[in-house]
């Protein structure tokens, strides 16, 4: 690990709940990009766990602002960069209900525009701040407060959305495999134009695990392909080593289900709903990978 | 601090001593550990420095560090306050 910076970007400590691996991501996001770097955080958890006035955790620049004005917040601030002759980076660091469904049009928006900017998108499957209430990104079967005999629909497809505008980069992460993160954030913010990021962040008190579980269940997301890893630099897709190996054998999609109290209950039906879903991505994906379409 | 707008500036301790939302503290035992060094790489907090010594300040007991050694040298104890 001699290649990862050890300054630290995040003050001890935040008010983050123990063992929340968006706190994680953050450092490992803000070793990568450095301290010329912008954060620009809509409401989400991120907006509350900076800590009380006139005091932050934070030791770099953070505009805090609303949910749906993100990215399109971000547009204007790289424009600005761009006409001083600055290279700062702008960092949009923002939850899956302020991307998938709040934040969604400013986000398309931007892209299009070809925003020099990086988007990370920290998806605890919930709007986790609020007190667990579903969103676009829950799985099917999750039980949240507003869900609770578990969710009928499925989750969104964000990154073939995103895929659909075309970016530079693009790819999927999760901080049980930092390491990873890091190059993605690197690679993300040494390509020009806009560059997207969909980070898996397991959440303790909203999926029901242990504080001491969430690294684990990350990891368990990976081996059971529930969350495929996977980078995209102009149109070419490749998938990322964690999942290589996940992909040739898996582990049993009920050993990730069993350990999160969201998903007890579950019936065998939406279980298998749940399977076949990630053998579609999944060979979509390696179809992707082989260049067969 | 004259600011044209209200804003925060960056402090250790902005949330307060985190420390004292512990329930159980991790304990090292130095003569299993083997500096891997990958407890410093998950904690969330960062409470974990490069001679593995944790900032008990700070900690906020997750347990990450015991559940992801790989020589299991951290153990989490109980706190008695």
């Amino acid at each position: 690990m001699a290649e990862i910076p050890k300054e630290e970007y995040l003050e001890k400590c935040t008010t983050a709940c123990a063992g929340c691996t968006s706190s994680l991501t953050l450092r490992y996001v803000l070793k990568a990009a450095g301290p010329d770097t912008v954060l620009v955080v809509p409401a989400c958890c991120t907006s509350i766990l900076q800590g009380i006035y006139p005091n932050t955790a934070f030791n770099v620049p953070v505009y805090n602002i609303a949910f749906a004005a993100a990215a399109a917040c971000a547009s204007g601030m790289s424009e600005a960069f761009a006409s001083m002759g600055k290279k700062t980076n702008v960092i949009v660091y923002a939850g899956d209900g302020g991307t998938i469904d709040i934040g969604i049009q400013a986000l398309s928006g931007a892209l299009e525009r070809g925003t020099d900017f990086l988007y990370i998108c920290y998806d605890n499957e919930a709007y986790g701040n609020t007190g667990m209430q579903r969103s676009g990104a829950t799985p099917m079967g999750a039980r949240t407060t507003t869900t609770p005999g578990g969710k009928t629909n499925a989750k969104k497809d964000l990154d073939r959305i995103i895929a659909a505008h075309n970016i530079p980069y693009q790819a999927t992460a999760t901080p049980a495999y930092p390491k990873d993160l890091y190059e993605k954030v690197k690679t993300a913010l040494a390509t020009p134009g806009p560059s997207f990021i969909h980070i898996l962040a397991p959440c303790p008190p909203g999926w029901r695990i242990a504080s001491d579980m969430s690294v684990a269940v990350g990891k368990l997301a990976v081996k059971t392909g529930s969350w495929v890893l996977w980078e995209r630099k102009y149109g070419e897709l490749s998938i990322s080593s964690p999942s290589k190996g996940a992909m040739k054998k898996r582990a049993p999609l009920r050993d990730y289900l069993s350990v999160q109290g969201r998903f007890k209950g579950i019936s065998d039906s939406t279980v298998n709903e749940l399977e076949q879903a990630i053998e579609k991505n999944i060979a979509q994906l390696a179809k992707e990978e082989a260049g067969e379409c | 601090m004259n600011d044209p707008v209200a804003m925060s500036r960056p402090k250790k301790g902005a949330a307060g001593m985190t420390g004292s939302w512990r329930t159980f503290r991790p304990v090292v035992d130095r003569e299993a550990c083997n500096a891997c060094g990958l407890c410093a790489m998950y904690c969330p907090d960062g409470c974990i420095n490069e001679e593995h010594e944790i900032d008990l300040d700070y900690c906020k007991g997750c347990g990450i560090c015991a559940q992801e050694c790989p020589k299991k040298a951290i153990k989490m104890e109980r706190e008695e306050r």
